[in-house]
């Protein structure tokens, strides 16, 4: 038989292998290109106390998390106990930023479902929300202590990806000067 | 009860994108060019929560969000390439739906014309080969068998 | 009961589908008489049996049986009944039914339309598609059963997406499928000749209408999906290279291509091989069509509820069958000797021109929509590759088509002298150019690409006006010898020239719609594209599920008052979601669109108004394709008459 009679099938056997990849692959999860990166500068004021101010200058010198949450958000609700127990059992720093939402609805959930935040931003327009890339919710980056964006988890936290991926590089990048 | 809720989220969400409100835009141009810049990038920008659709005709928050920030970024003066800058440093270029030409896509822009010019050289190598060796004939008997098959065939039609 | 009754149907349509592929493809290579003589009789029953299982999940959604999951999460009792019908192909599982009926639909009709055919050849054709049905009923049974059930029942369905509450849901689907799926026909011709081993002229005439027919159905379901995405979405656009329609688009192509290089193996015994790949590649697009859009590999809108498990079971298939097809050809393709040489310009050359064009736009759609993933794949990256990829080269790549489209029937078969067609054509290319010119003038205002646009209009129009008189100029009563001409002549006249129209009407849409986004209260008037919109306020009104708040917009031209529209802004009663409902004053030269967007309050209303000139020129076009090639196949030489069709070349 000719060779390249033979040269269809390699082509799609090619494709299949495609495909095959593409079936265990998330076509729409946008990797962040905002890793390695500074953090976005932003000055928003909080949301339980809202005369005082919270900013990107507040992640200087320490590793901290910076949480997207809203309390019209189902899949925050999940993650949320899992995030007020590591606040409670380590001493890592958990920022809010709470992404256009309702503040007296914002400050209930809070109240009903724990505060694992040192400080909740209140980015009701969504302004800051498309600085850092977020484009659903609930989303977590994970700063260092120059303030360089080191990972983000798309979509909420579980008790694997916690323990997993992001405790180690938290316990790594606290060792880091 | 957590899968639930994924998925709840997901179809509200998706819901919102694909719920046919139109997106219908209600901004003021004092600049005709202006205008005509605006409804172009909106329909060039992807909205990056939904499944399948420019900012221009989603309904989704972020997707009217984008587009008040593309419209606030145009009434300052800016150019549209640093839009489109904005967009691909907070998104990835996964927000444009028309790919930049680089060194990753260059496959895509020039596989067709490349492909083309291929198939052409094949083809007239093809039809210089056929010209120059004798064409094969069909077969006698194939042939015979061929028209006794279609002789039958017209028969039944009463041609 | 009922349900239950369905999905043993479906199994025994299976066994029967077993039957139908294994003696007949068995019996064909062994010689057997009596096993190839069972896929007749075993296609029949198959469909009867798959027919059934349809009507019993019909007749569940018309019961509003909620404790079958398909039902309840697909329909409603307030639903009208015309689309509680419509609903069992709304979603995933029962569109894969409709998939399975329609296949066996075209199956049927093969077992009736092919007593001319020689028994081996008519048992491996049937054997193949019995294999495809196979693949499909499998893939429900284990993974998507439509009859699957609910217990205990839910009190009321979750009802169908008001999207699709729509008379295009009612028959976009079902054209599409006809189409797709058609191609299974032409596709299990080139495998039952790869097997046979004979690959002739006869072959070619035999696949032909059947191609025809299917690329017909797929010509108009594609055309309904156009539209129906234009009067349903609310923002006038009608196609947005969404990976599900490139999914549809891509068979077209090569189907298109198919047709054309059919005439050429039937005429004249060439391009035998190429004919065979393209047979097997209409129908390989169809398949992966099917996977693209109900694996979640690629981001649609159209996507069915996406399950990588199922995309799993789709993509075997898939490799099975595409794969299995394209070793028989490695193996068979060496034996395939075509006849016949045609020197550089020949009509054999430009129908060669043409697949080669559409090969590789089908290619560039293929490669538009999966490079993303190709470059997620390899780490690159992710990018998007939308509307202004496809639009670029789609209209590069379609246009020395367009121009050749009118050389090609003017052409001679085996040789064509390069003076000879310059004589033909020298004064319709002057009167091209002319009117191109011309338009200019007459429009006004003009860009180079409309006039070019133009000017290919009356070059393909006027090439096919100029073919038919070529037919008749010998003639002594030109009039009376028109209706000596075949059908398969008229059939090209019509499709050519709906090339032209459906190129006219895109390109005008493009260039020359206006709209305006606007708010206004009681009493407002816009001024647009010459007419007057008059916004005289909405009001309530109620639907059978839904209620709406209606716009009055009164259109005049000048002091004459046109027509009244009224679109709707209606919030559906059980998934509440909000949706716009347009109106739309249509009409062959300009459509008139209107949308409510939202109230802002005392009355007012932002609304969205169109202009769309030509816009209708664009499915016009395709309707006139497809009935070029409904024509086409009506010709004399594909008819069999009944009374003596009961000669076998083999002997029985």
């Amino acid at each position: 038989m000719k060779l390249r009679a033979l040269l269809p099938l390699i082509g799609f056997l090619a494709l299949v292998v495609l495909l095959a990849y593409g079936l265990t692959n998330d076509p729409k999860k946008i990797p962040s290109p905002l890793i390695g990166k500074a953090a976005p500068q932003f000055e928003l004021p909080t949301v339980l106390r809202p005369g005082k101010k919270i900013s990107n200058k507040d992640f200087q010198g320490k590793v901290a998390l910076f949480n997207v949450w809203a309390s019209w958000c189902g899949a925050c609700r999940d993650e949320h106990p899992i995030l007020v127990k590591y606040a409670r059992q380590h001493k890592t720093t958990i920022y809010g930023l709470n992404y256009k939402d309702q503040r007296s609805e914002a400050i209930r959930w809070l109240k009903v479902f724990g505060n694992p935040y040192i400080a909740s931003a209140y980015d009701v327009i969504g302004n800051t929300g498309i600085d850092w890339g977020v484009y659903g919710v609930p989303e977590t980056f994970l700063v260092d202590k120059k303030g360089i964006i080191r990972f983000k988890q798309i979509g909420p936290i579980t008790e694997k990806i916690l323990y997993k991926e992001i405790h180690p590089l938290i316990q790594k990048l606290e060792k880091e000067s | 009860m957590k899968q639930i809720h994924k998925i709840l989220t997901v179809i509200l969400l998706s819901l919102t994108c694909l719920n046919s409100l139109a997106a219908i835009n209600i901004y003021q141009f004092d600049d005709p060019v202006k205008k005509e810049r605006f409804y172009k990038l909106i329909d060039e920008l992807r909205c990056t929560v939904c499944q399948n659709q420019t900012i221009a005709a989603s309904n989704a928050g972020l997707a009217k969000d984008l587009r008040n920030k593309v419209y606030t970024m145009i009434q300052q003066g800016k150019t549209d390439e640093e839009i489109k800058t904005f967009m691909v440093e907070r998104f990835t270029d996964f927000i444009l739906y028309k790919p930049p030409v680089n060194n990753t896509t260059f496959l895509l822009w020039a596989g067709p014309v490349i492909l083309m010019c291929i198939a052409f050289i094949f083809l007239l190598v093809n039809i210089r080969k056929r010209i120059s060796n004798p064409a094969v004939e069909v077969d006698e008997l194939e042939h015979e068998r061929i028209q006794t098959l279609l002789a039958h065939e017209k028969e039944n039609n009463n041609d | 009961m009922i349900p239950e009754l369905g999905h043993f149907a479906l199994i025994l349509a299976l066994c029967l589908a077993i039957a139908q592929a294994f003696f007949p493809l068995a019996g064909a290579q062994l010689n057997k008489t009596r096993w190839m003589a069972v896929a007749k009789p075993a296609a029949r029953g198959q469909f009867i049996f798959l027919l059934i299982s349809f009507v019993c999940l019909t007749t569940s959604f018309i019961q509003n049986d909620f404790s079958v999951i398909y039902v309840a999460k697909n329909s409603n009792s307030l639903l009208p009944i015309q689309y509680q019908i419509s609903a069992v192909w709304g979603s995933h599982e029962g569109s894969l039914l409709l998939w399975a009926l329609i296949l066996g639909i075209w199956t049927l009709a093969v077992t009736l339309f092919s007593r001319h055919l020689p028994q081996a050849m008519v048992a491996r054709v049937l054997g193949v598609m019995g294999l495809i049905s196979i693949g499909f009923m499998l893939f429900m049974l284990f993974t998507s059963n439509p009859f699957d059930r609910l217990l205990p029942a839910a009190a009321e369905g979750r009802d169908l997406n008001p999207l699709l509450q729509d008379f295009g849901l009612i028959i976009h689907p079902p054209m599409l499928y006809m189409g797709y799926v058609g191609f299974s026909v032409a596709f299990s011709f080139a495998i039952a000749a790869l097997l046979g081993g004979q690959l002739d002229s006869a072959w070619a005439r035999w696949s032909r209408p059947w191609t025809t027919m299917a690329w017909c159905f797929l010509t108009v379901g594609i055309a309904l999906g156009s539209w129906w995405a234009y009067y349903e979405l609310g923002w006038g656009g009608w196609w947005f290279w969404d990976p599900v329609e490139n999914a549809s688009f891509m068979p077209w192509l090569i189907g298109t291509a198919l047709m054309h290089s059919l005439a050429v193996t039937e005429k004249r015994g060439s391009f035998k091989s190429w004919t065979v790949m393209l047979a097997i590649l209409a129908f390989s697009l169809s398949l992966l069509g099917t996977f693209l859009v109900r694996s979640g590999v690629v981001t649609s809108v159209h996507a069915f509820a996406s399950d990588p498990t199922r995309g799993v079971f789709i993509l075997a298939f898939l490799a099975v069958v595409i794969g299995g097809s394209l070793l028989l050809y490695a193996f068979k393709a060496g034996n395939i000797k075509s006849a016949g040489r045609f020197s550089l310009l020949s009509r054999e050359t430009l129908l060669l021109t043409n697949n080669i064009i559409l090969v590789v736009v089908c290619a560039t759609v293929l490669l538009g929509t999966l490079y993303p993933l190709v470059l997620d794949a390899m780490g690159a990256g992710k990018i998007s590759v939308g509307t202004p990829y496809f639009n670029f080269m789609f209209s590069i790549l379609m246009l020395p088509l367009v121009f050749l489209l009118a050389l090609g029937p003017l052409s001679r078969w085996k040789k064509q002298s390069l003076s000879g067609l310059f004589d033909s054509v020298k004064i319709l290319f002057a009167v091209s150019i002319l009117s191109g010119i011309a338009s200019y003038f007459i429009l006004g205002t003009i860009s180079w690409p409309v006039a070019m646009v133009i000017a290919l209009f009356t070059w393909i129009v006027g090439s096919s006006f100029l073919n038919l008189y070529k037919r008749v100029q010998n003639k002594p009563d030109k009039l009376a010898a028109l209706s000596t001409v075949s059908l398969s002549f008229y059939g090209m006249f019509f499709a050519h020239i709906g090339v032209a129209v459906f190129m006219m009407g895109v390109t005008f849409t493009s260039h020359y719609s206006e709209e305006k986004d606007i708010r206004m209260k009681p009493g407002d008037t816009l001024d647009l594209a010459g007419y007057s919109f008059q916004f005289k306020g909405a009001k309530e009104v109620m639907g059978p599920n839904y209620r709406a708040q209606e716009g009055t917009i009164v259109i005049s031209q000048g002091n004459q008052e046109l027509t009244t529209l009224k679109p709707q802004k209606r919030l559906y009663l059980v998934q509440r979601s909000p949706m716009t409902e347009a109106a739309i004053d249509p009409s062959l030269s300009r459509d008139l669109f209107i949308a409510m967007g939202e109230p802002l309050g005392k009355g007012e209303w932002s609304i969205r108004i169109q202009y769309k000139p030509l816009i209708r020129w664009i499915w016009l076009g395709t309707l006139i394709m497809a009935f070029g090639g409904l024509l086409a196949l009506s010709d004399k030489r594909y008819r069999t008459k009944r009374k003596n069709s009961e000669t076998q070349v083999n002997p029985a």
